[in-house]
């Protein structure tokens, strides 16, 4: 039996605000695995948590309980939960891809560089890298003229090709994607699901949030429903619940 | 990434200081000063690490110890206690077990700093090319031509016009003035650099190139930096780890990202939440 790359056991993640004194429940009881060569779905409404799962697997946000554990390349069990700033880093620049919702980039860089990034990071020379950078954003439909100039005033749908190119163009062992399509006319949604479905030929793992129950059934192998904490929960229920998790 | 800077324990009082300084100073007690024996605890158990190319950001109002942390590593100042080792391929040093000598060829060779205010890291009597000549000849080049062609290539790295080399930084505006302050801190290749409040005070434009400068050094030359600001936008450009610093206590470390979208420390989040 195939092992997974991911597996999230008991996952939650809630926010302390001092200010008001208050705690925001997000994502709560997540159990899920992701596989080499395969898509798990992340479905659910807004506000169960879908983001929170990404964030905190990619450690912008620190899980309040759960584990996660990562297989990296040599083989070797990671819980990302728990793992050294230095060792997050190093994931990420060579192994963990990250689409996020929204673009967030350098400014006044070219969008050809800010796709070229990851593999300059990697150690690529910076023309390969171009060279690979502008074959990505070709093949996502974006047009030549724009790729000497920076995302920054770019339409939604630009700025997420440009997000996409550069979370691909690495093609990372684990790829975790925030809506990939959201904001993307057909002919370009379709562009991206076609390189969605190549680089899961290639073997990368790839954990995502759909909105559109027919993304989730053509791309997902896996899917995972997760559910909004329930309104009364309060700040003792929440501690109680990390109990049962830990 | 190899580790080139291990900082443990850093302390540093202002005063005679007394047995109750420490207990009495810091985040929950509201100051820094002893109202003891009326000592400034600067920074308190101030401990982080290092790696080659890496840049960590300081951040914390003012007042929170952060540019003193710098001023120790750079031995401006004597740290009251603690420990910093910087680690070469070939050798380490216990910085602050070092004679003057050897300190004075660290900061030389293998440092560099940009401060704030210019003049406190240029001499104005003499000119722009001269600055950086100062700083090659403490550091065994002696070549006169050798110099003025070293001069040139940083001064035109950091676009400073060379026609205006032979001028006093005096003549120059502020934003000017850094970036010889930055060619300087360059000219012996250190593979460490730091920057206190570099970009504060220039104008928007001015320091959006100041800022893209320091990031393409750091990916040209794989220079490990630290950056002391109060500017979340600096901290969230350039660096990759932060420390959030108050009271000259370390109150949080992370990840920059994690730090601004999930901070943890109630002072942390404050300070997220009045950013512009």
């Amino acid at each position: 039996m195939q092992t997974p790359i991911l597996k999230i056991n008991g996952f939650a993640k809630h926010f302390t605000l001092h200010e008001q004194g208050k705690q925001i429940p997000s994502s709560h009881n997540v159990n899920l695995e992701v596989y080499a060569g395969e898509l798990t779905a992340l479905i659910g409404p807004t506000g169960a948590g879908k983001s929170s799962v990404l964030k905190g697997i990619y450690r912008t946000y620190l899980p309040s309980a759960g584990e996660i554990l990562y297989r990296d390349r040599h083989g070797e069990l990671v819980d990302l939960a728990q793992a050294d700033e230095y060792r997050m880093l190093q994931l990420r620049h060579e192994e963990i891809g990250f689409v996020t919702q929204f673009l967030f980039c350098l400014p006044r860089q070219s969008t050809l560089d800010v796709v070229a990034h990851p593999l300059v990071v990697r150690g690529e020379s910076r023309e390969s890298a171009r060279n690979k950078a502008a074959e990505m954003l070709a093949a996502l439909n974006l047009p030549e003229r724009l790729w000497s100039i920076s995302p920054a005033t770019f339409s939604g749908g630009e700025k997420q090709r440009v997000n996409l190119a550069r979370g691909l163009v690495a093609k990372p062992r684990l790829l975790l994607l925030d809506e990939p399509t959201a904001s993307l006319d057909p002919v370009t949604a379709e562009r991206v699901i076609g390189i969605i479905e190549g680089i899961k030929q290639e073997g990368v793992a790839m954990l995502a949030i759909f909105h559109h129950p027919e993304l989730t059934h053509r791309l997902g192998d896996r899917v995972v429903e997760l559910t909004p904490p329930s309104a009364s929960l309060t700040t003792q229920a929440i501690d109680q619940q990390e109990k049962v998790y830990a | 990434m190899r580790k080139i800077l291990e900082v443990r324990n850093l302390s540093k009082i202002y005063g005679k200081g007394c047995p109750r300084c420490i207990e009495s100073t810091g985040p929950e007690a509201d100051t820094n000063m002893c109202p003891h024996c009326g000592s400034v605890v600067a920074i308190h158990d101030v401990s982080f690490d290092l790696h080659e190319g890496e840049i960590l950001g300081l951040m914390g109002e003012s007042g929170s110890g952060k540019s003193t942390v710098v001023k120790n590593l750079y031995f401006d100042q004597t740290p009251t206690s603690g420990s910093a080792r910087f680690i070469e391929e070939d050798a380490k040093h216990e910085m602050f077990n070092l004679n003057a000598a050897q300190q004075r060829r660290l900061r030389n060779q293998r440092f560099g700093m940009v401060y704030q205010n210019p003049h406190l890291g240029l001499n104005f009597g003499i000119s722009s090319g001269g600055n950086i000549a100062e700083r090659l000849l403490m550091s065994d080049v002696s070549h006169y031509g050798e110099i003025r062609e070293r001069a040139k290539e940083l001064l035109s790295r950091t676009e400073v016009l060379l026609s205006r080399m032979d001028e006093s930084p005096a003549a120059f505006s502020g934003g000017m003035q850094q970036r010889v302050q930055i060619a300087k801190a360059l000219a012996t290749n250190p593979p460490l650099l730091y920057l206190d409040e570099v970009t504060t005070g220039l104008d928007l434009s001015v320091q959006a190139r100041i800022l893209d400068l320091i990031l393409e050094i750091q990916q040209e030359r794989n220079t490990a930096m630290i950056v002391v600001t109060h500017d979340l936008g600096v901290i969230r450009l350039l660096t990759g780890r932060a420390l959030v610093m108050k009271y000259g206590r370390v109150i949080e470390s992370g990840l920059t990202d994690q730090i601004l979208e999930d901070p943890q420390h109630a002072y942390t989040q404050r300070l997220v939440a009045s950013a512009l």
